[in-house]
């Protein structure tokens, strides 16, 4: 019972980093219909710069730790929301008229870019920094196993949560979220009706790339380590959680980022922790095949 | 338009953002590099110089393309005339591949010929092979499959394992690995037949990612990353390559050389490769292949024309994993060992990227686009003073998936239907239509 309760704080934060990366893709894939294969990377990408970053604040400005990581996620989510600008502009705007096809490769080609970029630059080794924020609750004691809650994980969870109610915010009452919706449901009527289409796309990348940016920060925080081939495995769970909650659902993507991370932990503790990363897998295939709009997701009508 | 600025100046202040957005991008990942001191604690070393090479080549690029841009009148559309026809191309690099491995022999002797028949060409020729298999399933049939690497894997480990378990020869496996390979594209084509084009891929993807796991954690069967090895090796029609009285060599009055074993690999993965263009190329005569082409361009119309198009794509697959099948029994053969690390995605992403970059649909293209990706990292390896001057750690595989990533974007940006494509469409009016 209590390794059950470690494993359902375990899961819930690994879920909340897997559901802000998963808003990335859902977003996306509403707005222009196209799954952004380059975004697992960039959420890589992003917990390398806080990694530097953090270094750059603590050893060479010597500020104190809490001060630094605050500053690092906020340039974090600047710097990464500029990559993922320049991704956009050059590697998928020109394409939206092309074959279906097209902007999915091209998305690889700039996810095999990106993660080779760090790899050259940074060196293809772990990074690890010292643990930060090591406080734990304790939650339950004296039985077979002692259930903690650590900092870190309030931490991530808290932040995830304000996070995304800003954003619902964004989306639900701002000009820029009415836009954006407009567009997802016709970018040619939008443009018609004085919706810059080119803006707000980019806009839905920029805010994408800065989410996956907290995710990135909050991931090197609770880990403390990260490779240049980090992106590819956590992109592909995001992207399974996005399509489990119905992807262009912005609250599925969430509730699949939990689910994910639950399960993963969960089977990992219970069945075998070499085949987790099968286990989120199938639920991908088994998703894709058996329930497309996922659970939260509108069915796909094919016009003709 | 009546813009104040003058062109020059415009482009001073076109280049000026693009050094900085350069700046910003390259800001932590360019100027700093974390590495672990003595203490194991990494620490930041800064590398200003080369940030500002950077930040100098973002300022130029773009100035140069505003001037470039302004310069340019506005650009009126023109369909290029039919190319000419290079009907001398293909025979041309036929045989200077069939000459390749005799002539490397006959100029360097075997000992040094060793590498380059082996790396420049045993291994570029399975990835040509792999790029025509790959290409049947993308290029033809339209179906985007990034699990490709599962089904080589399939015929690596169909080998590894038989072999030694049945003690049937290599002649008898080779089309055993392909059948499997087949069958396997068959298990995992059938239930993403209903996919979307995207949706397809990840799904393949995943599947690719799955057969991978397994191979590493199955360790009764697989021996997990430590591989398979020790399986019998090639043989010349029951000759096995051995130093000694029935070997290979003896048999034939000549002297022991292990390069010999590597050109009958090199000429047995030719004739493959061409048998596999040829079953294409034919193939796209007959109805399966015209179909495969109209379901790459409009699948609803073809259900509209009552094509069966789920025994159309699964055909596309089967026939794809058949050839990387035979392409993983032949890697077997050469690598002598099968393990899981050959077979991850990255490996996926090259071949599609030489399938990619050499037009999809064109196989004179993808030949090339194997050679270019393939043999370009093998060179740059070769060349020593690279090392001298990007320090030791300098490994060019790194910078060629680099550039090979950049080249894909680039590829669908600018010429979407490849590089050297001048595949003519297979059915055409004679005269008279335009």
């Amino acid at each position: 019972m209590e390794i059950f309760l470690q494993q359902l704080i375990n899961g819930v934060t690994l879920g909340s980093i897997y559901g802000l990366i998963a808003i990335g893709y859902t977003m996306v894939f509403g707005i222009i219909g196209m799954v952004n294969f380059a975004h697992g990377d960039v959420f890589m990408l992003s917990a390398f710069i806080a990694l530097l970053l953090l270094l750059l604040f603590t050893q060479v400005f010597a500020l104190p730790v809490g001060i630094a990581f605050f500053a690092v996620m906020l340039l974090t989510m600047a710097l990464t929301a500029l990559w993922s600008f320049v991704i956009e502009r050059v590697a998928y705007r020109r394409l939206r008229g092309s074959f279906r096809l097209a902007p999915l490769i091209s998305a690889i080609g700039m996810s095999t870019f990106l993660a080779n970029f760090v790899t050259v630059t940074q060196g293809p080794n772990n990074k690890s920094i010292p643990p930060l924020l090591d406080h734990v609750i304790p939650i339950t004691s004296g039985g077979a196993y002692d259930v903690t809650l650590s900092y870190k994980q309030i931490l991530i969870v808290a932040v995830t949560a304000s996070l995304l109610a800003a954003f619902w915010f964004v989306v639900q009452k701002t000009p820029l979220g009415r836009a954006q919706r407009a567009c997802e449901q016709d970018a040619k009527m939008a443009a018609l009706l004085g919706v810059d289409v080119n803006r707000t796309i980019a806009l839905t990348f920029v805010i994408g790339a800065a989410l996956a940016a907290v995710a990135g920060s909050l991931f090197l925080l609770h880990y403390g380590v990260v490779k240049s081939s980090d992106g590819f495995v956590p992109g592909v769970k995001a992207f399974t959680a996005a399509v489990l909650g119905g992807i262009g659902s912005l609250p599925g993507a969430v509730l699949g980022g939990l689910a994910i991370g639950l399960i993963e932990t969960l089977w990992g503790q219970y069945f075998s922790s070499d085949y987790k990363d099968v286990a989120a897998f199938s639920i991908l295939a088994i998703t894709l095949i058996f329930m497309p709009s996922g659970l939260l997701g509108r069915p796909d009508v094919e016009k003709v | 338009m009546n813009d104040p600025l003058s062109p020059v100046s415009r482009a001073l202040k076109d280049g000026a953002i693009g050094a900085l957005i350069v700046g910003g991008l390259g800001f932590p990942v360019i100027l700093f590099r974390a590495d672990p001191d003595f203490n194991n604690v990494l620490a930041l070393h800064f590398r200003w110089p080369l940030y500002f090479i950077f930040v100098g080549i973002g300022f130029v690029l773009r100035f140069v393309l505003s001037l470039w841009n302004a310069r340019r009148a506005p650009k009126i559309e023109v369909h290029a005339a039919p190319g000419k026809k290079r009907g001398w191309l293909a025979p041309a690099g036929l045989a200077a591949l069939v000459a390749y491995p005799l002539l490397v022999l006959a100029l360097l002797g075997p000992l040094p010929a060793l590498k380059w028949v082996d790396t420049f060409g045993v291994q570029i020729l399975l990835y040509v092979l792999l790029g025509w298999g790959l290409n049947i399933t993308v290029g033809l049939a339209g179906l985007l499959d990034l699990g490709y690497v599962a089904f080589y894997a399939v015929g690596a480990y169909a080998y590894a394992l038989l072999a030694p378990l049945t003690g049937f020869g290599f002649w008898a496996l080779l089309p055993a690995c392909g059948l499997l390979a087949a069958a396997w594209g068959l298990c995992i084509g059938f239930p993403v037949l209903r996919l979307r084009g995207d949706y397809l891929a990840i799904v393949t993807l995943a599947f690719g990612e799955m057969v991978r796991i397994v191979a590493v954690n199955w360790d009764v069967v697989t021996h997990g990353e430590a591989g398979l090895f020790g399986y019998p090796g090639l043989t010349f029609f029951g000759l096995p390559f051995i130093p000694g009285p029935h070997g290979f060599d003896a048999h034939f009055g000549l002297k022991f050389a292990g390069v010999h074993k590597l050109i009958f690999l090199y000429y047995l993965i030719l004739a493959l490769a061409l048998f596999a263009n040829f079953v294409s190329i034919r193939l796209r005569r007959l109805p399966l292949g015209r179909a495969w082409e109209a379901l790459r361009e409009d699948e609803i119309a073809c259900r509209a024309l009552g094509l069966d198009t789920a025994n159309i794509k699964l055909t596309a697959f089967a026939l794809g994993a058949f050839f990387a099948g035979i392409a993983g029994c032949l890697f077997a053969l050469r690598q002598g060992v099968v393990t899981p690390s050959s077979f991850t995605f990255t490996e996926s992403a090259t071949i599609l990227a030489i399938v990619v970059l050499g037009g999809a649909g064109s196989q004179v293209g993808v030949a090339f686009a194997a050679a270019l990706i393939v043999g370009s990292s093998e060179l740059l390896r070769e060349l020593t003073f690279l090392k001298a001057v990007f320090g030791e750690s300098f490994d060019p595989t790194q910078y060629r998936m680099l550039l090979v990533g950049l080249a894909m974007v680039a590829m669908m940006n600018f010429r979407p239907r490849g590089l050297v494509s001048t595949r003519q469409p297979t059915i055409l009016l004679k005269d008279g239509a335009s």
